[in-house]
């Protein structure tokens, strides 16, 4: 083991962690916006309504992030209207195709996690803000929601922690995010296993990170008060 | 969708897609049973090795392990040769590297999925074995993992789930599987969503069909078992 290259380094792997704490934290709460209406057309009754979100999850769901990826990021080049259009400058780089995918790619995990949760909320908890004279939105704003969020929480503690994994596939797309900085340096100094092996703790530190954001955040929510 | 006679190369690719993914399968239920063992085990040696194990592999992006078993291996079979006198580069290929790296993502996850089977067999049935004057090995296989399989089952079905999509990873180290096929056509015909868009149709396909074959394989291994009424 030399330690010299990856103390030599650690400031370049620094930078490419940092950018992959920004893909996740951007691209876990863009993530479960998205969640939230497909979660919510997810749990409707109405057939019509529900079909899109299942179909979308599906395709997310059953496919790697990888292809996912490439779909956006080669794929959409494919056609003269996404060239010519006006999203084309976001389109074409390279950090915005890597956002957009994984925040789509997590958004299908998270609306299947919501809509566990909101059909976990108790009957009886509903009927009674219907008897208070709440109306079907209201009580799902007042009453389902904060319930479901309560719920569905240490499941997307576990989502981030995914995507947090899943952001290394972003160096497949020219981006110098954690991995992509690895292997840049790599290429240089031709010692992968210092290198990797750096860049593993660093993943480590991040998702222990991460652990303790959410264990702050629960104990503020009182999940395990309700 | 128009495959400019590409067709047979991504069949050829999700043949191979498939062959890495029953391969990591096979070394990820090994090391997975070996994790679940090594955890519950009397020796803290094994304990601490067990949960180091799961831990860091778990915290750790598939992508930077597949590198670092594919890059890492030669590197040390390098360093190997030298000790023993031979002057050559060393390389492991794609698919072994690719086999082992995901073997070991699914083993770490499935150490936990076989530790929380292997806790619900009561421990009654193994002295009820016992008593009969079965040997410790004969208990597991007769008695211990017919139970824990049952309840293991839909644990590593999905760990099988996420393992048949990792497998699209090796082909950034180069192995010509479905996602490596497809990047070839691309670059042959520059239309990449065409054919990305049938990568994702064809993982679409596999992952139904595992869906039913595990669906079937849970039945049968509830057989016996009365059908809960929800």
């Amino acid at each position: 083991m030399n330690f010299e290259v990856i103390v030599e380094n650690l400031p370049k792997l620094l930078d490419g962690a940092l950018l992959t704490v920004e893909l996740v934290v951007f691209s876990s709460l863009a993530g479960l916006a998205l969640a939230f209406p497909l979660a919510l057309a997810r749990c409707s009754p109405r057939p019509w309504l529900r079909a899109g979100p299942w179909a979308y999850i599906f395709f997310f769901r059953g496919t790697p992030l990888l292809v996912q990826l490439f779909l956006v990021y080669y794929g959409l080049s494919q056609f003269e209207a996404v060239r010519a259009s006006i999203f084309w400058p976001i389109l074409r780089d390279a950090w915005w195709c890597a956002l957009i995918t994984m925040a789509l790619h997590t958004a299908a995990y998270i609306a299947e996690i919501l809509r566990g949760a909101i059909q976990a909320v108790p009957r009886g908890e509903i009927e009674a803000a219907h008897s208070l004279g709440m109306g079907v939105w209201q009580a799902q704003r007042r009453i389902v929601l904060p319930r479901a969020v309560r719920i569905a929480l240490p499941a997307y503690s576990n989502e981030v922690i995914l995507m947090l994994k899943g952001s290394a596939l972003a160096s497949t797309i020219t981006l110098l995010e954690l991995t992509g900085t690895a292997r840049t340096v790599i290429a240089r100094t031709y010692m992968p296993i210092e290198i990797f092996l750096a860049a593993g703790v660093l993943y480590l530190l991040i998702s222990f990170a991460l652990v303790q954001v959410f264990r702050l955040l629960e104990r503020r929510l009182g999940t395990y008060a309700c | 969708m128009n495959l400019h006679g590409f067709g047979d190369q991504l069949l050829a690719g999700t043949l191979l897609t498939l062959q890495l993914a029953f391969a990591s399968l096979g070394v990820g239920l090994a090391l997975g049973m070996a994790g679940a063992l090594a955890k519950t085990s009397r020796n803290a040696a094994a304990r601490w090795a067990g949960s180091t194990y799961t831990t860091v592999v778990r915290g750790v992006p598939e992508l930077l392990v597949v590198l670092l078993v594919y890059f890492g291996a030669s590197q040390v079979l390098t360093m190997l040769a030298e000790l023993v006198g031979i002057d050559a580069y060393v390389e492991i290929d794609a698919f072994t590297a690719g086999t082992i790296a995901l073997g070991l993502t699914f083993g770490a996850y499935a150490t936990e999925v076989l530790r929380g089977a292997l806790q619900t067999v009561p421990h009654g049935h193994v002295e009820a074995a016992q008593a009969l004057g079965m040997g410790s090995g004969r208990i597991f296989i007769r008695i211990v993992m017919p139970q824990a399989w049952r309840v293991a089952l839909p644990g590593l079905g999905n760990l099988f789930l996420v393992l048949l999509k990792d497998t699209a990873l090796i082909s950034v180290i180069g192995l010509e599987e479905l996602m490596r096929k497809s990047a070839i056509a691309v670059s042959h015909t520059k239309e990449p969503f065409t054919f990305y868009m049938a990568a994702a149709l064809i993982y679409l396909g596999l992952t139904v069909a595992a869906m039913t074959g595990l669906a079937l394989l849970e039945k049968r291994a509830a057989r016996g078992f009365a059908r809960r009424t929800a």
